[in-house]
């Protein structure tokens, strides 16, 4: 180059970060996976946040049903439904999937996950199974449903001359209001930040937790190293897509973790464990240094078919900041 | 009239000392200024991770977007990424595949150019009828920052295209380094064009949540195509068809057909003040209505505001002459008396483009298009100076 500025790059290296496939099929890697093997590793990979079947669960994207409602009223666009090509999938579930264990699925398990996301679709027979060969063979319903962008002939009388006088001949009336539908969060003014500020802190729900096990151990503990519980908080923010804590947390796709510390394994009510967790649990393992400690390393070693999809951390340090952050939230 | 006390009686900042330069190292907002903070709509998103928040452009002025409460979108969150760990891969057809640091980016000429960043989606929850009470939250999806960098241009000639052949029917396509990568296909003649490789905005390193240390600035082009964290940029014979430009950002028009790599963003306003968040506070007499005014297709020429729901048009004044791609501010500086007003704004580009009222849009686009909507915007104000979204026959 004019500049000489940079290096070559190295095969391997273009190998490891060029990934995208086209949707001619270009950039698939040679594998292979099942529909009956894709439904187990969705279940515990993805079923957590898109359902059992794809359906979605809370405001999660549903990646199944929904055809023949793209020309109604709020559309459901799911793979099957909207999305155009396959390669897509593919690529996407690849480098991005699961979320927050991004990059962890072998190849041949991301054929699998699609075949599955193809059949929960009935897109595919529950025999199917999707290769780098058949792959261009699926038909997507959705496929000849685009075109490209035509604003500058569809829409070619927006370039106009504006009218300024008497450009209505009715009188203009109010038809629809926002303050009726009530869904702003708060309106963001002056005297909205005032009254937020006015209004006393929310009472944390400490009480509830008198009758839990977790009194005696979280009291031993409660000489907490204040910058290791800081640098937890750092790390939490990993678990944070999955885990509340702290004031007001709810079970999301994970259970809050409010008093998790000493408490057994699976106990967090309305949350819905894997068999697994909650066995543990009624066999009388606890939340402690030491258990959770593995858990954090390893998920699906220490609990096998945890529904957690995380890959675990990789350091001591921040696995024991972690815990000290969880046990500042178990006092 | 009774004395101001502010004046007749001596005040305590005028008789003790205030901080030392050293209080603030890095200075944030005065406490009174507490609640110009972007904001996020909880209902919209899953989760904050994969989510977007708002610019408080109610309470701004200018043009300039400060860094701090320029809105936020993340699809897998924002990453902090060492300028040390930074790399970045330029690959596919080119006569010579590249990996640049950080600092051999610094080391290339530089250029300096203010643009806007809209989301695709800003003002899409309006399409079915007035929603959300503020313009924050209704046009907030967009900053406008002046970037520094180099140009796209500058790095792939010294890549070299003449492998990539006959330019027309190439692309590039771009991602960046977090778990969500957010890949994007531009077309080669749009990255040609005015595409550029930024490190700084507004004069100071990049945030964490635009993209430290490096993002891609696509001037006039949905945000979404701005990639952040910048990791790889190949050239291909072909758009890569990316989740986020397929299933995502594209436009499901009436007949269920949808609309794809509708990149540009429209010619577009909003009365920023008086708007729901910026009520009236004052009593009769002069009032300035002011507001923003952007085209992706080039610069504000004119910008109308209409006080009767688009009967009548008067002629704002922009407080500069337009920038291609970039905010315009406009004002009004009018005479208020009480009356009730249907407060709208109307912009036009230097291509003749002239910006739709949402029933316009709905004839062509219908609801669904979730993306791209640009209509005109109603502020119903009332006699008591609060104003309201709304919308009008």
């Amino acid at each position: 180059g004019q500049f000489g500025l940079g290096r070559a790059a190295l095969p391997e290296e273009v190998a490891a970060w060029d990934h995208d496939i086209s949707p001619d099929g270009t950039g698939l890697p040679v594998g292979s996976g099942s529909v009956e093997d894709g439904e187990m590793v969705f279940s515990e990979n993805c079923a957590i946040c898109h359902g059992e079947f794809a359906e979605g669960v809370d405001n999660w994207p549903k990646l199944a049903g929904g055809m023949d409602t793209l020309d109604r009223k709020d559309p459901l666009k799911t793979v099957g439904s909207y999305w155009p090509y396959l390669s897509t999938t593919y690529d996407y579930v690849r480098r991005s999937m699961p979320f927050g264990a991004a990059q962890t699925m072998s190849d041949d398990d991301v054929y699998a996950i699609v075949a599955y996301i193809l059949y929960s679709n009935d897109l595919v027979e529950d025999d199917f199974v999707l290769s780098n060969e058949n792959f261009l063979e699926v038909q997507m319903p959705n496929a000849e449903g685009f075109i490209v962008d035509d604003r500058e002939e569809s829409e070619k009388h927006f370039w106009t001359e504006p009218c300024m006088e008497n450009c209505k001949e009715h009188e203009v009336k109010i038809t629809m209001r926002a303050a009726v539908l009530d869904v702003t969060p708060d309106h963001g003014g002056e005297d909205m930040a005032e009254e937020a500020a006015a209004e006393p802190a929310a009472e944390p729900a400490k009480e509830e937790a008198a009758a839990e096990p977790a009194k005696e151990e979280a009291k031993q503990e409660a000489a907490l190293d204040p910058a290791l519980v800081e640098a937890g908080e750092k790390v939490f923010k990993k678990c944070k897509s999955c885990h509340q804590v702290g004031d007001g947390a709810k079970n999301k796709t994970g259970p809050q973790l409010n008093h998790v510390m000493g408490r057994v394994l699976g106990a967090e009510d309305g949350f819905k464990y894997s068999k697994t967790m909650k066995e543990m649990g009624e066999a009388g393992t606890v939340w402690n240094d030491e258990t959770m400690h593995a858990f954090l390393t390893k998920p699906k070693d220490f609990v096998s078919k945890t529904k957690m999809s995380f890959a675990g951390l990789k350091s001591d340090e921040d696995i024991a900041a972690v815990i000290a952050y969880l046990k500042s939230h178990s006092q | 009239a009774t004395p101001d006390p502010l004046i007749t009686e001596k005040q305590s900042w005028a008789m003790g000392t205030g901080d030392g330069v050293d209080a603030t190292p890095y200075g944030l907002p005065i406490q009174y200024e507490g609640d110009v903070i972007r904001r996020n709509v909880e209902w919209l998103t899953a989760d904050t991770i994969s989510s977007i928040n708002f610019s408080p452009i109610h309470a701004l002025d200018g043009t300039i977007t400060p860094q701090g409460c320029a809105f936020e979108r993340h699809h897998s969150g924002a990453i902090e990424l060492k300028k040390e760990d930074y790399r970045l891969m330029i690959n596919g057809l080119v006569d010579q595949e590249l990996i640049f640091t950080y600092e051999d980016l610094e080391r290339f000429p530089r250029v300096n150019k203010t643009f806007f960043l809209e989301c695709a989606a800003n003002t899409g929850m309006e399409w079915a009828g007035a929603q959300l009470n503020g313009a924050q939250f209704t046009h907030g999806m967009i900053h406008n920052m002046e970037y520094t960098g180099v140009s796209l241009r500058t790095l792939l000639e010294e890549a070299g295209l003449g492998k990539a052949g006959d330019l027309k029917d190439k692309w590039i396509y771009v991602e960046g380094a977090d778990a969500s990568s957010n890949g994007r296909s531009i077309p080669m003649e749009k990255a040609l064009d005015d595409v550029m490789i930024a490190f700084k905005a507004n004069g100071e390193a990049l945030r964490k949540e635009h993209g430290y240390p490096v993002r891609l600035v696509v001037p006039g082009w949905e945000g979404n195509m701005w990639v952040k964290w910048l990791r790889r940029i190949e050239v291909t014979d072909q758009a890569v068809e990316s989740r986020e430009e397929t299933s995502k950002y594209t436009d499901t028009l009436e007949n269920g057909t949808s609309r794809k790599w509708t990149w540009v963003m429209d010619a577009k306003s909003v009365v920023t003040s008086p708007s729901p968040q910026s009520p009236i506070k004052h009593g009769h007499g002069p009032l300035v209505i002011t507001g923003l005014a952007w085209s992706g297709r080039g610069a504000i020429t004119r910008v109308d505001v209409s006080k009767d729901g688009g009967k009548t048009w008067e002629t704002a004044r922009l407080a500069n002459p337009g920038q291609p791609m970039a905010l315009t501010r406009f004002y009004l500086d009018t005479t208020w008396t009480g009356e009730e007003m249907l407060l709208q704004s109307r912009a036009m580009d230097e291509t003749g483009y002239v910006q739709p009222t949402k029933h316009m849009l709905r004839e062509v686009r219908g609801e669904n298009s979730i993306y791209h909507n640009n209509c005109i915007q109603t502020w119903w104000v009332k006699a008591n100076g609060e104003a309201e979204n709304v919308e009008v026959s």
